[in-house]
């Protein structure tokens, strides 16, 4: 295998406002999924673009436990992000609200870890404002006809960015 | 920085599929309300209880100079939307590529760990 092989995420917008990341990882999906719910590996990893480094990472994990990250850049600036434990399957399934505090909405964040051959598909499912607000949506029966109609929106809004 | 109230409710307001449908209709130019109402099997309060939220939102403007008051779309909260979704992006993008290289070390370390 070829390191370019793996190192691809696909993002994808479905319906009712989520966002679906899938990659696969060159690593059976137990260590996958320590590296995503152990507080020993989050810090080595999940730091967005360079030069952030996540000095706190505090982690309950269990079912209704929280968890707390702050990331800080060099010059001092901060970012926080918590949330709480909604389900945790190990080694296939992750799920956690995640809240950035500030101008940003509440997701819910689900992962799901298949392996295949000793290599590892993740998918990555972000959903939001909140889990009830799109299962209300989901539950009001209008779901014919909006393949189109989000094609079209989402059509719409990649010409604003 | 856009206040946090602003996109939350832009937020709320996406959630829902019908609301999604009538921007999706308004994408294409202004409409009376009997013409965003026309597709939709429910009642006219119903549609004009969309298109509240969708006002509120400031997703939606009432056009007050034609008679019949059309509705068109505003852009902004959903350039503000489409901008939070790319940064988000571009945040798991950037820490997926650092789990590709920290899964190698911790198998390294794992397997290191057997020998022992």
């Amino acid at each position: 295998m070829t390191p370019n092989d793996q190192a691809t995420t696909k993002f994808s917008t479905p319906t009712d406002l989520t966002i679906v990341a899938t990659r696969t990882f060159n690593a059976p999906r137990a260590v996958v999924f320590a590296a995503w719910s152990d507080p020993k590996h989050i810090p080595n990893w999940m730091l967005g673009p360079d030069g952030w480094t996540m000095p706190v990472c505090e982690v309950d994990l269990r079912v209704g436990g929280t968890w707390h990250f702050v990331w800080r850049r060099k010059d001092g600036t901060e970012m926080e992000m918590h949330g709480v434990y909604r389900e945790i399957t190990p080694p296939s399934r992750l799920v956690t609200t995640e809240s950035w505090g500030g101008p940003w909405p509440e997701t819910v964040n689900t992962v799901e870890l298949r392996e295949e051959n000793g290599r590892t598909l993740m998918t990555h499912t972000m959903s939001f404002p909140s889990r009830d607000a799109r299962d209300k949506a989901m539950g009001t029966g209008m779901e014919s006809g909006m393949g189109t109609s989000m094609a079209r929106l989402e059509a719409y809004l990649a010409t604003l960015v | 920085m856009i206040a946090s109230d602003t996109l939350s409710q832009t937020f709320a307001a996406l959630a829902d599929p019908t609301r999604r449908a009538i921007l999706a209709r308004l994408a294409d130019g202004s409409a009376s309300v009997k013409e965003i109402a026309a597709p939709f099997d429910m009642s006219g309060p119903a549609v004009s209880k969309h298109l509240r939220v969708l006002e509120r939102a400031g997703l939606i403007a009432r056009d007050k100079k034609a008679q019949w008051r059309p509705r068109r779309l505003k852009a902004a909260p959903l350039k503000d939307v489409a901008e939070w979704a790319e940064k988000y992006r571009k945040f798991w993008d950037a820490s997926y590529s650092k789990l590709d290289d920290y899964l190698e070390t911790m198998q390294r370390q794992e397997t290191s760990d057997d020998a022992e």
